[in-house]
């Protein structure tokens, strides 16, 4: 069966609705501020039961990958609403490595025995991984590539390092890509083998963990050869930023409700700070920022997956604009709330934390516009330029 | 909801519409009367009233068909018309006869329409105005000076807002009508601007007889009624064409294209935010048709007033940056009325004094960040000193 189609740009249907529904109680239950705060100071940083439950009870962690392949045979579009509400709560687990980046990556590469052995256990949840490609803004650069893939026999061995890998301290499997004779090339490797070292770093965002990964003759797998390993990550990084893009949607509208809340109940001068209009438009400009945000981001998921737009374009508008969203939304959320928004005990530095960390991941807003010129504006025509008055 | 069945219907009443009257062969006001007859004008208006009762998200499927074919955009012919005055009359003018008698020669722009709203000593507190309208038998007696009426030299109607009763608190006092802009008391004169030209009127109304049948919803009601204009207006205001990279946004990048001698990288990068602030905003709106159920437009309207205004300036800003010294001249300041044609927005430099009043007419930002914080998102209204208050009792100045 051919994989299913979103009709209508911007319109969810009733499946999907339904399944944002049991996803945001599947996080209310398991990913309250307690449970985050409890499992960003524990190892290894999620609970892995609940892991498991999210791919084999409700089935979101591979929700667009084909049926022929294993899985539910979905849209990105189902996908996004799922990362959407798992970012709305910082649902702590490896979202971005395994779902945003690896699962896409698996999914591109042509068939094969690695991609259906690694990609089964992902889906369900009983594995997770971890993808250590450096990007360059969220693109791929074969030449920032700093590991050496060698060959011997039917066997290949990587040696290298890759710095800041996301979700890959405690990763299962790792998605590396290496050069090898013939080029680069996307290779699994068995997190639990001779010559990994991983270095787990203290991140500024304690739920979202990364480590330096380490390898040195490290058994490896064939994922993608160099014929189509620059699609197989290219497709990876650009799926990972429109994915990236809705989780950003999801923790800002959590952050605008809850300054709304407190806006609401707060009293200063015997009135609500929400009736004065320093306060009252500064929410209204995080409004408007966050509806911009969401129409980016799901216009990238939805033109990933219909074709209607240039990818990079679609997903660089979604990552420019999200990231600037969610980050200017988090620094107004601790603003409106005054002291307590500082505080360690509130909630706002979670997500302030976490907005800096994802707009610095797969490129910033600012290297985003730096694309979007390179496509829009240099190849723009002045054809229909106003006239200018001369005096 | 729409359904498949309603967007062919509308999509066959449009090509037959084309077919039976070429847009480029037929004068514009036949071709019009036919969209009206054929229900296209407002395709979720009533059957007759020039609808045919389907989606209001199923407009652009007529529009694009009738445009398509060379047709106009009558928004363009008769703005007020099109985007106020026909969603007011359709819900509250008195009669199906009397709808029909000024829906029709509205459609076919052979009748102009303006609005007469704001007054000099009410603009953002428009409930404060104190045009008074007094009964007398069948009719009512009107006096009072109205400003920023663009179009009023031109308009054969208007919509007014007038006092009724000063004894009752600001909101409840006001009542609406249809304003005869021929009849006797009625006097316009042209507004300057700072562009030099007068694009505005005022309005002077000295004991303007209106018969009772042209009022709008019942006495005292006229704000409420005035609601349904001023909503249409700013999401009419804030719609922004479908394609990427249209509308004021193509001014500024068409001009930057034309003059690389002046790049710089900082420049290129404000560009690239204006140009990614229209993109987000064009698919906010366009997610927003996509998503809207049956009804009117509500106060979400007013984020694509709010973002559309504050770009304008930016672009135009933008573009004078751009210009340095070459930007500081200008055309001609000669006083002239303003006809909307193709190039009626003037050189660069027009534009850019012309889009100081975007962030003021049709709800300044300030109040659309209020209606926004207040109606979106529930916060609570701010004090307010003319609370329950007759409105004669009212500090005005």
């Amino acid at each position: 069966m051919a994989d299913q189609q979103d009709a209508r740009p911007f319109v969810f249907s009733e499946e999907q609705r339904e399944l944002r529904t049991a996803v945001r109680r599947f996080a209310a239950d398991n990913a309250d501020e307690q449970a985050v705060r409890r499992l960003m100071e524990s190892d290894p940083g999620f609970d892995t039961k609940a892991w498991a439950r999210l791919g084999s009870e409700l089935g979101v962690l591979g929700l667009s990958v084909p049926e022929e392949q294993g899985g539910v045979g979905g849209t990105l579009v189902d996908q996004a609403v799922a990362v959407e509400e798992l970012g709305a709560t910082l649902y702590p687990g490896p979202v971005f490595g395994t779902v945003a980046l690896a699962i896409p990556a698996l999914v591109a590469a042509s068939d094969g025995p690695v991609r259906s052995e690694l990609l089964g256990p992902l889906v369900e949840g009983t594995r997770t991984a971890a993808v250590a490609v450096a990007d360059r803004a969220g693109a791929f650069d074969p030449a920032a590539v700093t590991v050496q893939a060698t060959r011997a026999g039917d066997d290949w061995t990587l040696s290298g390092t890759v710095e800041r890998v996301v979700d890959a301290a405690a990763a299962d499997d790792l998605l590396v890509a290496a050069t090898g004779p013939d080029g680069v090339a996307l290779f699994a490797v068995d997190a639990t083998a001779g010559g990994v070292e991983r270095t787990p770093l203290t991140t500024l965002d304690l739920t979202r963990r990364q480590a330096t990964l380490r390898l040195a003759d490290a058994p490896a797998r064939l994922v993608a050869g160099p014929d189509e390993a620059e699609r197989v990550i290219g497709h990876a990084l650009v799926v990972g930023s429109a994915l990236l893009a809705v989780e950003q949607v999801g923790a800002s509208q959590h952050l605008l409700d809850l300054t709304v809340e407190y806006a609401k109940g707060r009293l200063q001068f015997g009135r609500p700070i929400g009736s004065f209009q320093a306060v009252k438009h500064r929410l209204a400009d995080m409004l408007v920022d966050l509806e911009h945000a969401r129409s980016a981001a799901y216009h990238a998921v939805w033109a990933l997956g219909d074709g209607s737009d240039d990818p990079a374009l679609a997903a660089s508008i979604a990552q420019a604009t999200c990231s600037e969203a969610f980050a200017r939304i988090a620094a107004d959320t601790i603003q409106l709330h005054g002291g307590i928004g500082f505080t360690w005990e509130y909630q706002a530095q979670l997500y302030y934390k976490r907005a800096i960390t994802d707009a610095a991941l797969l490129g910033s807003a600012e290297q985003h516009r730096a694309r979007i010129a390179r496509l829009v504006l240099d190849t723009a025509s002045g054809d229909g330029a106003p006239a200018v008055a001369t005096g | 909801m729409s359904t498949a069945a309603d967007s062919s219907r509308v999509a066959d009443a449009a090509r037959k519409v084309v077919q039976e009257h070429d847009p480029t062969r037929v004068p514009t006001r036949e071709f019009l009367a036919a969209c009206f007859d054929a229900g296209l004008s407002w395709v979720h208006f009533p059957e007759g009233l020039g609808g045919l009762g389907v989606s209001r998200g199923l407009q652009s499927v007529a529009d694009g068909i009738l445009q398509d074919a060379g047709g106009p955009v009558p928004f363009a012919l008769n703005p007020i018309g099109y985007g106020m005055a026909a969603p007011t009359l359709r819900e509250h003018a008195q009669t199906d006869e009397l709808k029909r008698e000024w829906l029709r020669p509205l459609a076919t722009t052979e009748n102009i329409w303006c609005q007469l709203f704001s007054e000099p000593g009410a603009g953002s507190d428009l409930a404060g105005l104190a045009t008074s309208a007094v009964r007398d038998g069948d009719e009512w007696v009107v006096n009072g000076q109205k400003v920023w009426t663009s179009l009023a030299h031109r308009a054969r109607w208007a919509l007014l807002l007038a006092r009724t009763d000063p004894d009752a608190p600001k909101h409840k006092g006001l009542t609406y009508f249809v304003v005869d802009m021929q009849g006797p008391g009625v006097e316009t004169r042209p507004l300057r601007q700072m562009t030099g030209q007068a694009e505005f009127n005022e309005v002077y109304l000295n004991d303007a007889r209106i018969p009772d049948a042209h009022r709008l919803g019942a006495v005292g009601d006229g704000w409420r009624v005035a609601m349904t204009t001023l909503m249409n207006e700013r999401s009419s205001i804030g719609a922004s064409g479908s394609r990427r990279g249209t509308g004021t946004i193509a001014d500024a990048v068409s001009l930057w294209a034309s003059r690389p001698d002046l790049h710089t990288p900082v420049l290129e990068d404000r560009l690239t935010k204006l140009w990614l602030r229209a993109e987000a905003q064009r698919l906010t709106s366009e997610r927003s048709r996509a998503t809207a159920t049956v009804g009117g437009p509500g106060p979400e309207g007013s984020v694509g007033k709010l973002v559309g205004a504050e770009l304008n300036q930016q672009v135009y800003e933008f573009c004078m940056d751009l210009l340095g010294p070459e930007g500081i001249l200008y055309d001609d300041y000669t006083m002239r009325d303003m006809e909307r044609t193709d190039d009626w927005r003037g050189p660069l430099q027009q534009r850019f004094l012309r889009s100081r009043a975007n962030t003021i007419e049709g709800g300044t930002s300030e109040v659309l960040r209020n209606i926004l914080g207040e109606r979106v998102l529930g916060l609570p209204g701010d004090l307010r000193a003319d609370a329950g208050k007759p409105w004669k009792e009212i500090p005005r100045g």
